[in-house]
């Protein structure tokens, strides 16, 4: 709603435009310094066997293949555990809870809180819990199984959405047939809300490959290539902190590393926009 | 409490007081408006007298409110939307980019189908508007508030709760509370746009009352479908039709004339209830 | 949300399975705040909680446990950027809404998806390698609560720019149609009609900001210098309680690492407190 006004505009409307359109300028200028910076001083390195090829010399030369591997896999262990647990609880909670429940209340509330969770306190929780107390040390499994808990209440309340966008005729009708409420819900329901459970995923990916400090003290900073899920394995993110941190003159490879993760995790968020404008009405914010 | 439900006496049409010594304040020549590729009305060249209450009815769909739309240039939010013709108030050219619109719209109130009051108390609903057109004294504008209010009948229902907030309020309670708002801006026109569909009976009547009081006062356009509405309180009467898949004005003149004999056959059909 | 009887039996197993792992997702908050505890108790009997802000300072070598000074650097860097953040957000989402041409609007939506998307490391790393030479230049040393301040403020804006966009969004047509009917300019609808209708969804999204800033930890320990004192001044270095876990975990034993788990809980309070605030003014009022 961007409609001309009459002639007479007092100072006040005259004031707000110019701090309206200073505001976005000032905005965009700081956006554009940050991802060009990256863009110019990181485009230079990348290659093939950049991507490919371990890292040297702590990482001041060589590549970041191994660290690509290992994020792939910690990726990979935290969908593989949040995907059924998150879409069965969502599951629960939209289709097999009335709303005033007081376990679906509690549930809601806690996944609430669960969100707000600093990545910190997530660390010390993964440590404290899948390290220590499991046993299961520094590896690529404690940092997924720490991912999965950080990524739940993305999924959960992703899908709650997707089921809440199926009308309640399906039901209905599903019931007056004399369908079982299993029946309907893997035959009609669950495709009818995958649009739903997608923005999801692609939010939770999105997050957890952006994720550092939940990682530090859970799948640790061994910069090899991991041999099973029990070996500790570093992140990209974490592969950035390190460069940028604790190694001298890491810049180079840093810059390249941040523009492949920044790259991928564009390539993400597009698909995620894309799905969102396609298939789901309401758009779904989060912190 | 007023009381709600009036009974108007119904006299004939030729009967009722004339309103005015007809003076046109409205004029539209060749008015057009299109929506992109479909046209919404075409060619309507209708006068509008000074003070009277003009009725534009016909049946859903032949641009009523696009042409109401057009009378205080609210037409300009509607994307795609683009008006020919001329279309003057009180001999000023409207259409021209140079009106200012501001002016315009303190000059043309607007009521609209669905009651709309701002999401603020009573009080902010009729003086923020106040002070936003230069009435910065705020006597002036409580005063404006309490007379304003009075004229719809409100200040006895609501004066103990003028800060409650105007969504509290009944329907048409509601809309009376936005007709309160375009008056006290001191408009010459008002634009009513079906004010009572949306409304309970009983309080449709009391909104169609105070409607038939600003005779004389206020140029009022009302949009309607309910022809006995108009029937009550038109002074003149305009007869759209959809034709050619666009909307026409088909007829229009006296309340008495129109209603009583009717020159277009679609008229007659219309009024007859046989169409539309 | 639907509760059509059930007769099937098959269901009835299907839904306990389902049930479990609702429990599961349900009692990972428990879980979280259970084993801070267990990991923290030995701090609290052995320092007790006092001391966590009486000590004369943080310093774990010598026995003193003060959290203070990090727990000024967090709330001096979250009100700073929460300052900054929240107009600059609510200015973006009102050009989308109200200024911008549509395609201006669109592309500018879609910048602020971008800024949203890239991790809080990337924007340290921008931080440490060309804001804070910058700010050095200006006063040494540089890393410092100025540098958190800003990096922070970009990080929070999409945050609250996002929400105030859902929120102006929602605000229902037929306002602004009676506004516009009535002549009022732009900024005194917005001022007067909008802001007040999107008031709760506004305030949301602050609190949502305000947790984002309070929880953020790998940009603010690239750029804040990690000096454990209060900072006096824009340009003195600091720590927040995020970047102390993260800096000392890795070698902390004993009393020390149970006292960072203390700072954790800290945090978590922190952000529950935050949480049950949102849940009363989205439940509250719907306007003023």
């Amino acid at each position: 709603m961007a409609e001309s006004v009459g002639r007479n505009h007092p100072r006040s409307e005259w004031l707000a435009r110019a701090m309206v359109w200073s505001a976005a300028a000032l905005v965009t200028v700081t956006f554009c310094c940050i991802l060009g910076n990256i863009l110019w001083q990181g485009l230079s390195h990348i290659s093939w066997t950049f991507l490919t090829a371990p890292p040297r010399n702590a990482g001041r030369e060589g590549g970041i293949g191994p660290i690509l591997v290992s994020t792939g896999l910690i990726l990979g262990v935290c969908l593989s555990v949040s995907l059924p647990i998150g879409i069965g609880a969502a599951v629960l909670l939209s289709e097999f809870t009335a709303d005033d429940s007081v376990f679906g209340g509690l549930t809601r509330r806690s996944l609430d809180v669960l969100s707000g969770v600093p990545s910190i306190v997530f660390g010390l929780f993964g440590n404290a819990f899948f390290s220590k107390t499991l046993g299961l040390g520094f590896s690529i499994l404690s940092g997924g199984l720490t991912l999965a808990c950080m990524v739940l209440p993305i999924l959960i309340r992703a899908t709650e959405e997707g089921f809440r966008a199926v009308p309640q005729d399906y039901r209905l009708s599903a019931a007056a047939l004399g369908l079982s409420r299993t029946t309907t819900l893997f035959h009609l329901l669950l495709p009818a809300a995958v649009p739903g459970l997608l923005v999801g995923l692609v939010l939770g990916v999105g997050r957890a490959i952006a994720e550092t400090a939940a990682l530090i003290f859970t799948s640790g900073y061994v910069d090899r290539m991991p041999a099973s899920l029990m070996d500790s394995g570093r992140a990209l993110s974490i592969h950035i902190f390190d460069l940028s941190m604790n190694v001298s003159g890491g810049d180079a490879n840093a810059y390249a590393s941040a523009l492949v993760l920044v790259a991928a995790l564009l390539m993400i968020n597009s698909a995620s926009d894309w799905a969102m404008d396609h298939w789901l009405q309401r758009r779904i914010v989060f912190a | 409490m007023k009381d709600l439900v009036k009974f108007r006496p119904w006299l004939p049409l030729e009967d009722r007081d004339a309103c005015c010594v007809p003076s046109e304040f409205i004029t539209s020549g060749k008015l057009s408006l299109q929506y992109g590729e479909t046209s919404a009305f075409k060619d309507v060249s209708l006068a509008i007298n000074k003070g009277c209450i003009t009725a534009v009815v016909g049946p859903s769909g032949c641009g009523k409110t696009s042409f109401l739309l057009c009378l205080n240039r609210l037409i300009d939010l509607v994307p795609n939307a683009r008006v020919s013709g001329t279309l003057t108030i009180n001999r000023q050219d409207i259409l021209s980019p140079a009106t200012d619109l501001i002016r315009l719209r303190r000059q043309v109130g607007m009521i609209f189908q669905k009651p709309n009051p701002f999401p603020l108390s009573i009080r902010r609903n009729i003086e923020f508007p106040l002070h936003e057109h230069g009435v910065k004294d705020r006597e002036q504008r409580a005063h404006i508030l309490e007379s304003t209010l009075r004229e719809v009948g409100l200040f006895e229902e609501v004066k103990d709760r003028l800060d409650a907030p105007a969504l509290s309020l009944s329907g048409g309670q509601q809309q009376r509370l936005c007709i309160a708002r375009a008056i006290a801006l001191a408009p010459e026109v008002l634009l009513f746009d079906e004010p009572c569909s949306a409304l309970d009976p009983i309080s449709s009547g009391v909104v169609e009352d105070l409607i038939a009081e600003m005779r004389g006062r206020y140029t009022v356009v009302i949009v309607t479908h309910n022809l006995a509405q108009a029937r009550r309180i038109a002074d003149y009467v305009a007869i759209f039709w959809t034709q050619d898949g666009a909307g026409k004005l088909i007829e229009s003149g006296t309340a008495a004339a129109v209603f009583e004999s009717p020159t277009h056959a679609l008229t007659a059909a219309y009024i007859g209830g046989a169409r539309g | 949300m639907s509760c059509i009887l059930f007769p099937f039996n098959r269901d009835r197993i299907f839904i306990w399975v389902l049930r479990g792992f609702a429990a599961i997702a349900g009692a990972i908050v428990v879980l979280i705040v259970v084993f801070l505890l267990l990991e923290a108790l030995p701090a609290l009997r052995h320092v007790g909680i006092l001391r966590f802000f009486t000590d004369p300072s943080w310093h774990p070598a010598e026995g003193f446990y003060n959290l203070t000074p990090m727990l000024w650097g967090t709330l001096f860097v979250m009100t700073g950027s929460v300052l900054i953040a929240t107009p600059l957000g609510i200015l973006s989402a009102v050009f989308c809404h109200f200024y911008a041409p549509r395609d201006v609007a669109r592309l500018y939506r879609r910048l602020i998806g971008l800024l949203a998307g890239i991790p809080s490391v990337v924007y340290g790393f921008w931080g440490l390698v060309a804001l804070v030479p910058f700010i050095g230049a200006i006063r040494p040393p540089g890393p410092s609560l100025l540098a958190g301040i800003v990096i922070l403020t970009i990080m929070i804006l999409p945050t609250i720019a996002l929400m105030a966009d859902a929120s102006l969004a929602n605000v229902p047509q037929q306002y602004l149609r009676g506004a516009a009917a009535l002549g009022l300019p732009r900024w005194a609808t917005i001022r007067g009609i909008v802001f007040p209708a999107a008031k709760s969804g506004l305030f949301t999204g602050v609190i949502l900001e305000t947790g984002r800033a309070i929880g953020e930890t790998m940009a603010i320990l690239m750029v804040c210098g990690n000096v454990v004192q209060t900072p006096h001044g824009l340009f003195d270095p600091m720590r927040t309680l995020t970047s102390n876990i993260a800096l000392e975990m890795a070698y902390a034993l004993g009393d020390h690492r149970a006292a960072l788990f203390v700072s954790g809980l800290l945090l978590m309070a922190m952000i529950v407190a935050l949480v049950i605030a949102a849940e009363w003014i989205s439940r509250g009022r719907i306007y003023g």
